[in-house]
């Protein structure tokens, strides 16, 4: 690193080089407020800065930027932009040749560099580009002095888009708690109270102390405003746990899904149930590999087609498990919770030899990335919003197959009665590597689910292991509302203590009450009840 | 720590049956007084809505044998199981001689207090040999750390050689009990109940799967251990009920329809209308 | 009328039991010590370091093996969370070799590293009395014991079993892995203890030192299988193996499970939390990895590899798959967790009793 470190330097200096000539098409500016910013006074400086800040022209913009990084220099008359190689007239942007000999810097304290800040983000707010004038107008919520009132103002008369025309109201009024006339104050404090933002209150603050607002109906107002802003904060803050939780749900509930019908329907523990998450994500993984090599106009569906074909794989590497080994097993369960777990121990070597022991990259499309503001500082992100309806559709497609269709009939059948089922005529054989080819396949989706927001690795799936019990036992065993109401309570516990304590501590409290939980349910929240409970 | 078979060990209740009972002298086993040795008052059992018992009143005296019959889905089990405390009942009162509250006690107080019971459908230790399993249902403390140090003492064990003959299972002792057949295991469980030394037996169909012959004899000893023990037998066997001859309740639909000697409750109406009506 | 005690122990092993276990005690209480000290390295019968600290470990797993036999075998519940029991032990004599480092550490400081890292000014106050041999002892006995017996009351009174148990131990050892993994915790965090120096004042790494953990570790084995197989011949271990088959049956006839599985329960972790405190030294190390899940569950592989409800099985399981082990994560290391898991599937498929099992069925048939 340290010793290309110079050559890329040298190489991006060519390339803006390059760059320059283009830009270099100086339209003049007045010379006389040019040279007005080699005062000897600072509030001539800062007279003329403002001056350029509001003229909107972006050659104003290159001066003041040139002055702010120290490149404005003065040589008897002319103001000048020295960038190291070329000397340019501030004013006119003619190149002066030969540089001068004598030249002196103009010096810029503090009070002026903030002035230059704030003028140059001024003169952004006139920038054509929407995203420009965004950024710029967001730069100004948390720092706008009394200085840029009339900027902003000249800038919120110019402004077309809405968005950003809010947020140039919001600047405005801040900067203007700094004005001195206290009726002005009073209505930017009143404006103010609209907002959700920390920053805004950490503004509004100081005007409680009558030490820095002297005027008693601002003070009550800023306090008010407080107020408006602390509960919209704090609701916010909730909308977001609720909404943090409802994604952890709906996550467990994935993770949770297949093993509802495996363990919860067909009494099968399979420890293994993890590694088929880690299938299905890396069977995302592996489309995404197919379409970037075959499809690259397509890539942002990938997704899509990763759907099935995780179903698919999971499903066909769970049927080979049963037919092998978990049949052998029925009606043993501490035996198939041992040969499972041996089954995954396999599985995720196999998964790191085939792929490495790394995790794989598995890109999100561009339709998933980002997210909707809700509120201010609270942006839902879309790949959460996606998997929680994707949860749904998962959720639709079991409870489709387990009430209506007749592999959903026989299954039910099965676990009520085996050796029933079996004597009027159900296939109990191939119905059993149906169904748990069904709960696997519905792992594989969920590890689509996963591999658009965790990490995509051959260990992924012990981490889910637990947790995804949990909700099964949690729910009740045989019990798919169980499981969903068993992943929100979950979700949402989890979150809500994480706020309070931090990820490990919640962990283990959401333990523990699941534990005393079942102490006080053993069959969890939807109990069967009937003679076959006990034994 | 020794196994002295002749001493009543009622440590296992705990303080509370101990104190209960301030004022009498701590008495073995069961208060007698008033000769009836089991009240249930209003007993209802529901399940999912289904009222498996209703409203259910039995007294059994002390030394009585009682029979027990009904349909299918009566309730006979249920009540046994509220009897030894697998089952807690909706209402109703439960008591065990004058003084025991069998609805508060756990299974094992209930066993230790001295209700003994055959499951309907047999259940010995499969794993255990016959002899194994007699030992372990001897009377005796069964406390975790009484048996960390028991030691069968020959007293111990000519008594479980006694009962092997009684239940005629002396050749087998030493095989593991899941290889008896179906009616050596109701013997079995049977010769379990006697080590015991239950005042209350309950005998959830003790005859069923076994020949004729072996009927009888287990009626023999049934009424044998009458006076000194009470049962309540569970049947649907008639002829096994005529030969033990005590009186009959009949169950149905979770309450008495009917109680008496077997003749006049076969007579009854209402009892033939239930068991033809089906 | 009263049989001594010592007739019953006696009694808890056959003369063959008793003289297997005799040539045992020779072997690692005698000769293998010996060989390690007296006999100068090089020599063809000097018994080398890495074969007194890999037996030595071996036989701290197969303390454990018979801790989880005797729940499983027995009483029929299935731990996955003996790892933590292990574990517990493990920080608990850990904890007083981290102190018996003094100011010999990195920072010189009579703190422990992690804590002067973490810029802890004194002890948090569960480490008072971590420098006391005794008091060590002690809360290595009482710490798993005391957290087994509170776990243990509560999901035995509500009759938790089976799967359902199994799963719970699991959610606790990785809960308590995660409670470890916390700098927070005060027990290191992800590195645990390390760096020790000595105990009782003797240096860690002594030959006399080795030869000593060895022996105790044998003994210690021997202690427990013999407590064990008193257990289990007992009429406990008889009401235990009838709470395993029909739980109900047993309490209609008078007994509570609910203290058998308890007692045995709490045994077992204490067993556990031994065996922890001996592996410790020896291996010189000891961190949260310890505690995942993963680890707990190959407990029960080795038991069943030997053949459950054997005692000496587990044994010969825990000796197994950890000079396997040992063998394949040098020779080939991508292959191990192929093989191990090969066991798992194999082992209940087709070797339900396990070696044991398998060895008597080979003696009936060589008989017949
Ligand atoms: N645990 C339970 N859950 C649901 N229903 C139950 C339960 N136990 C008993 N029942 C119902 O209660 C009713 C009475 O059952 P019980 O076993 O007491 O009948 P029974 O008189 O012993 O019949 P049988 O002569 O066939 O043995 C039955 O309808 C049964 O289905
Ligand atoms: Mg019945």
């Amino acid at each position: 690193m340290t010793d290309t470190g110079p050559t890329m330097k040298r190489l991006l200096l060519t390339l803006l080089l390059l760059l320059l000539p283009a830009s270099n098409a100086f339209a003049a500016l007045d010379p006389a407020l040019v040279r007005q910013l080699a005062a000897e006074e600072s509030d001539d400086k800062i007279a003329a800065i403002r001056q350029l800040g509001a003229s909107a022209s972006a050659d104003a913009a290159k001066v003041l930027k040139a002055m702010a990084d120290d490149e404005l220099l003065v040589a008897d008359e002319a103001v000048f932009i020295f960038d190291g190689e070329q000397a340019v007239d501030a004013a006119t942007g003619a190149v002066i040749d030969p540089v001068p000999e004598t030249y002196e810097s103009i010096t810029v304290n503090n009070r002026l560099r903030s002035e230059l800040a704030n003028a140059l983000a001024a003169l952004k707010l006139y920038d054509p580009d929407r995203a420009v004038r965004l950024a710029a107008a967001t730069e100004l919520q948390s720092n706008a002095g009394i200085g840029m009132a009339p900027i902003l103002a000249a800038a919120m008369a110019k402004e077309t888009d809405a968005g950003i025309q809010a947020l140039l109201k919001q600047a405005h009024a801040l900067a203007n708690l700094e004005n001195p006339d206290a009726a002005a104050r009073l209505a930017a404090v009143e404006l103010l109270a609209d907002s959700a933002s920390p920053a805004t209150r950490g503004l509004l603050l100081p005007l409680l102390d009558e030490a820095n607002e002297p005027d008693a109906a601002v003070r009550e107002a800023a306090a008010q405003a407080v107020d408006a802003i602390e509960a919209r904060l704090a609701f916010g803050e909730i909308l977001g746990q609720i909404f943090s939780g409802l994604s952890l749900s709906s996550i467990l509930l994935l993770a949770a899904l297949g093993l509802a019908i495996t363990y919860g329907v067909m009494g099968v523990i399979n420890m293994a149930h993890g590694e088929l998450l880690m299938i299905g994500a890396y069977a995302t993984f592996f489309t995404q590999t197919l379409f970037r090599a075959y499809f690259p106009d397509y890539i942002d569906w990938y997704v899509l087609a990763a759907i099935p074909a995780a179903f698919l794989a999971a499903a066909l590497v769970g049927m080979l498990l049963e037919r092998t080994v978990i049949r052998r097993l029925y009606g043993r369960p501490l035996e198939t919770l041992l040969a499972t777990w041996g089954l995954s121990l396999i599985l995720i070597q196999a998964a790191r030899m085939l792929f490495g022991a790394q995790n794989v990259e598995v890109a999100n499309p561009v339709w998933m990335s980002g997210g909707v503001e809700i509120m201010a500082g609270l942006v839902l992100p879309w790949n959460r919003i996606v998997i929680i309806g994707f949860t749904l559709f998962v959720l639709a497609l079991v409870w489709v197959l387990m009430q209506k269709t007749r592999l959903g009939l026989f299954v039910r059948a099965i676990t009520q009665n085996r050796p029933m089922a079996g004597c009027v005529g159900v296939p109990t054989g191939r119905v059993d590597t149906m169904a748990f080819g069904l709960g696997a396949g519905i792992a594989g989706l969920g590890g689509v689910a996963l591999s658009q927001i965790a990490n995509v690795g051959p260990d992924m799936g012990q981490g889910y292991i637990v947790d995804s019990f949990l909700v099964v036992v949690l729910g009740g065993v045989g019990q798919l509302a169980g499981a969903v109401w068993a992943a929100l309570g979950l979700g949402v516990v989890t979150k809500f203590l994480e706020g309070w304590s931090g990820a490990v501590i919640a962990k283990i409290v959401v333990l523990v009450i699941v534990i005393v939980f079942i102490q006080k349910r053993p069959q969890g929240l939807f109990a069967l009840k009937g003679r076959f409970v006990d034994n | 720590m020794s196994t002295n078979l002749t001493d009543y060990d009622t440590d296992n209740r705990g303080g509370e049956d101990g104190t209960q009972v301030v004022g009498h002298i701590l008495q073995p086993g069961v208060d007698l007084s008033h000769k009836v040795i089991l009240y249930l008052e209003a007993i209802s059992v529901s399940f999912d809505g289904f009222k498996a018992l209703n409203n259910l009143n039995l007294t059994i005296d002390a030394g009585e044998l009682r029979c027990i019959i009904g349909p299918n889905g009566a309730g006979k089990t249920t009540m046994m199981d509220v009897i030894t405390g697998k089952t807690r009942p909706d209402a109703g009162t439960c008591f065990f001689g004058q003084t025991l509250d069998l609805t508060r006690m756990t299974e094992p107080e209930i066993a230790h207090a001295g209700i003994g019971r055959k499951f309907q459908k047999p259940t010995i230790f499969e794993n255990h040999t016959v002899f194994e399993n007699l030992e372990l249902a001897m009377k005796t403390d069964k406390r975790a750390w009484a048996s960390l140090f028991a030691w069968l003492s020959q007293e111990g064990r000519d008594r479980i050689t006694d009962t092997l003959k009684q239940v005629r299972l002396d050749h087998e002792a030493d095989r593991p009990a899941g290889l008896l057949s179906h009616g050596q295991k109701q013997w079995l469980e049977i010769g379990m109940l006697l080590m015991q030394e239950p005042q209350l037996l309950l005998l959830d169909e003790p005859v069923a799967g076994m020949t004729d012959d072996e009927t009888e004899r287990t009626g023999e000893l049934f009424k044998s251990l009458a006076g000194k023990h009470s049962l309540v037998v569970v049947e649907h066997d008639m002829a096994f009920i005529e030969q033990l001859g005590g009186k009959v309740t009949v169950l149905h639909e979770g309450s008495v329809l009917a109680e008496g000697d077997l003749a006049t409750v076969q007579a009854d109406p209402r009892v033939i209308e239930v068991y033809l009506g089906r | 009328m009263r049989t001594p005690f010592t007739i019953r122990v006696l009694a808890a092993m056959p003369r063959s039991g008793w003289i297997a276990m005799g040539l045992f005690a020779a072997i690692t209480l005698v000769l293998m010590p010996a060989l390690h000290l007296f006999v100068p390295e090089g020599h063809p019968f000097h018994v080398s370091n890495y074969v007194i600290t890999l037996g030595g470990k071996i036989m701290c797993y197969a303390i454990v093996a018979v801790a989880m036999d005797l729940v499983w075998g027995y009483a029929g519940i299935l731990s996955l969370g003996h790892g933590m029991f292990f574990a517990l032990g493990g920080y608990a004599f850990g904890m007083y070799l981290m102190r018996g480092i003094g100011t010999d550490g990195s920072y010189q400081s009579h703190l422990p590293d992690f804590m002067v890292f973490l810029d802890w000014k004194e002890l948090p106050w569960y480490w008072a009395g971590s420098d006391s041999f005794v008091l060590t002892l002690i809360l290595v006995l009482a710490v798993p014991s005391l957290v087994a017996f509170v776990f243990g009351y509560f999901a035995f009174r509500s009759r938790i079993k089976g799967v359902y148990f199994a799963i719970i131990t699991q959610a606790l050892t990785f809960a308590a892995m995660l409670l470890f993994f916390r700098n927070e915790t005060g027990f290191g965090g992800n590195n645990g203890f390390t760096d020790f120096k000595r105990i009782l004042g003797y240096d860690i790494t002594s030959p006399e030192m080795r030869a000593t953990l060895f022996a105790l570790s044998a003994l210690a084995l021997m202690l427990a299988l013999l407590a064990g197989r008193y257990l289990a011949t007992s009429k406990f271990g008889r009401v235990l193996a009838a709470i395993r088959d029909a739980e109900s049956r047993v309490m209609f006839i008078g007994y509570n499970p609910l203290h058998y599985k308890l007692f045995i329960w709490t045994f077992s972790a204490m067993l556990c939390g031994i065996a922890g405190a001996l592996y410790v030294p020896q291996v010189g190390i000891i961190n949260p990895g310890e505690m995942s899940p993963a680890n707990s569950i190959e407990i029960a592989i080795w038991v069943a590899v030997g053949g459950r409800g054997t005692l000496i099985g587990p044994i010969i399981g825990a000796g197994l798959v950890n000079g396997f082990k040992s063998f394949f994560t040098v020779a080939f290391p991508e292959y191990w967790l192929f093989f191990l898991g090969a066991l798992f599937v194999g082992v209940t498929l087709w070797l339900p009793e396990g070696v044991v099992g398998l060895w008597k069925r080979i003696r009936a048939r060589v008989a017949a």
